[in-house]
């Protein structure tokens, strides 16, 4: 298979993924800066006595959402869990996989040991079910499919086609490896496009949407 | 009188007088019909047919090569083998190896071509220019691309022996200067065969033809035109590497102790899992040993560009661009967007709050 006179692994080695890193970096700087630096308006509300500093707050805040709070439902208690799962079983997968270690150490230089192939194709299959347990909650809880959009399920597909690309290129099922390669790679593009501008950018914002929410609560007075 | 094949003595013929018996034909037959995984009895067929028949007449052109396919041919290392092959046709002209010269040699092709008209087999070796008319390759006075052009009309088939011939090869590499092209991009009205590799294995190329002498046709390709027989499986899948690399045991570098060990060579820019070759079950030298057994990655040199794959020692996994500039350049990008947005906002909130009677709710 050929793009512009040069094979599909090529074409994704090479322009693809580096259009695409490039569009990640310039995305994720113009929405972090164009964020962070809008006008903020101040709180002139005197603090409840006694609240912990706003550091401590913030990382209370970070640290309180990584849960379910007592006296949620079960279902509630399946979402987080759920969530936990495929976060962890990503960062397994992108970062204990040898042939991904090697790809980011080209781009930083940095290198670490990493886990056998069996480990990092459990992960994977793992993850793979924990997401679609996270498609099938979303497209049929009652309120949820209400306030899911486009972005949420494009921002679902983006995430789970480098998992299932992966594991058929590991498992060389469907085409020849360098043709499963490529369709991975140009996955990993993908992703790495949208990022930026739809709900993948939580994981640069999540952290400080927590922190600030920490910090009103604390101000508040709210207990935990 | 020219030489039409007719009452050459058949091959059989040929080996009984050099006092090679039907045994070892048949043999070798077996050697060859079990290289390309033919069914038992096709083995004998092969023999018979290639006794019976007389040698295959074969032109061999060498256009921009290095000769390393002829040598890998000729010195492969065991010596009956490469006496079979020599049997099997008639090289009627070949540049490299053939005793005349000059104007004589070019008459020989000629005379061969004649007798031979539709039914010989022409082999090719290096690459073809095609920059200005393909002035930058020349034999007796002729481009290559002309040559090739005015033998491959007569020819039966056409063999791309190597990389060059069947790719490009190296001189088709960036920036590729003489505008060198594969054979298959000259010759598009017959069946071409691409017996890739840099050089090739000498059995492909013998297993080849043997398989068109016998059969009549040439055998089973693959995508890129190649002997699904020798190309079907990559390194990579029959590489005695492959459980290091599957317990994610990779050496580091050409020295260490993982590479003392045996492990993967992954890490040090092996292409085995994109490169489709028979080096891992043939060999080399008599089946002593192949690159990756000698502690070297594959290079993928039986594959299209595999000059310009951003580097022999660079893992398959890595991206292939110098793209710091490009990171940098998309990075301050981001950053001149993103303080833009931040001026909008700011002088949107500053003209509301101008216009406002009464300002100050926010600072
Ligand atoms: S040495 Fe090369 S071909 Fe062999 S298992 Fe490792 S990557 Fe595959």
């Amino acid at each position: 298979m050929t793009v512009m006179g040069m094979s599909l692994l090529d074409f994704a080695r090479g322009p693809a993924i580096n259009t695409a890193m490039a569009v990640f970096v310039l995305g994720v700087l113009w929405r972090l800066v164009s964020l962070l630096g809008l006008p903020r308006s101040v709180d002139r509300s005197r603090p409840k006595a006694g609240v912990p500093s706003a550091p401590m707050a913030a990382l209370a805040g970070i640290w309180r959402h990584m849960g379910t709070p007592r006296g949620f439902g079960p279902m509630s208690m399946f979402q987080v869990f759920n969530g936990w799962i495929f976060h962890v079983g990503l960062a397994v997968i992108v970062f204990g996989f040898a042939q991904h270690m090697l790809f980011l150490k080209g781009l930083f230089g940095l290198s670490w040991p990493v886990l056998p192939t069996s480990v990092i194709t459990l992960a994977a299959y793992v993850t793979l079910a924990s997401l679609v347990a996270a498609l099938v909650r979303r497209m049929t809880h009652p309120v949820l499919r209400l306030l899911s959009t486009g972005n949420d399920y494009v921002s679902w597909l983006v995430t789970v086609l480098p998992v299932v690309t992966g594991l058929l290129a590991v498992s060389h099922l469907g085409a020849r490896y360098e043709t499963l390669l490529a369709l991975h790679i140009l996955s990993i593009a993908l992703l790495l496009v949208w990022f930026p501008f739809g709900k993948l950018m939580h994981a640069f914002l999540v952290f400080i949407t927590r922190a600030e929410t920490g910090m009103t609560y604390a101000r508040r007075g709210v207990k935990t | 009188m020219p030489d039409t094949g007719q009452d050459r003595p058949t091959l059989g013929d040929s080996l009984a007088a050099r006092g090679i018996s039907r045994r070892s034909l048949l043999k070798y037959a077996g050697y060859l019909a079990g290289l390309m995984a033919l069914p038992p009895m096709a083995s004998r067929a092969m023999a018979e047919a290639l006794a019976g028949a007389g040698r295959q007449s074969v032109i061999w052109l060498s256009f921009q090569e290095c000769t390393g396919c002829v040598e890998s041919l000729t010195r492969s290392f065991s010596p009956t083998i490469e006496d079979m092959i020599f049997n099997l046709i008639s090289l009627d002209y070949s540049e490299t190896l053939m005793a005349a010269s000059g104007t004589a040699a070019e008459e020989a092709r000629l005379a061969a071509m004649e007798a031979n008209k539709g039914k010989f087999i022409l082999v090719v070796d290096g690459s073809v220019s095609t920059r200005d008319d393909g002035i930058y390759s020349t034999n007796a006075g002729k481009t290559n691309l002309a040559v090739l052009k005015e033998t491959a009309a007569e020819a039966a088939a056409v063999i791309s022996v190597g990389t060059c011939a069947a790719f490009g090869g190296i001189p088709a590499a960036r920036p590729n200067p003489t505008g060198a092209v594969p054979v298959s991009e000259i010759v598009t009205d017959k069946p071409v065969v691409n017996i890739s590799g840099c050089p090739p294995i000498p059995d492909a190329i013998a297993g080849t033809i043997a398989y068109f002498i016998t059969f009549g046709k040439l055998p089973e390709l693959d995508h890129l035109n190649r002997p699904r027989a020798f190309f079907g499986d990559s390194i990579h899948d029959r590489c005695y590497r492959r459980p290091y690399y599957d317990k994610g045991l990779f050496a580091k570098s050409f020295d260490d102790e993982g590479a003392r060990n045996g492990w993967c060579l992954y890490e040090v820019g092996c292409k085995g899992p994109v490169t489709y070759n028979a080096c891992a079950t043939l060999k080399w030298n008599g089946g002593v040993s192949f690159p990756i057994q000698s502690g070297h990655g594959c290079l993928g040199c039986s594959e299209p560009g595999f000059w310009d794959q951003g580097g022999f020692y660079k893992p398959l996994s890595a991206s292939v661009m110098g793209n710091n500039a490009v990171l940098g350049g998309a990075a301050a990008a981001g950053l001149v967007a993103g303080a833009a947005s931040v001026a909008m906002a700011r002088r949107r909130r500053a003209a509301a709050m101008a216009a406002a009677s009464k300002p100050g709710e926010t600072k």
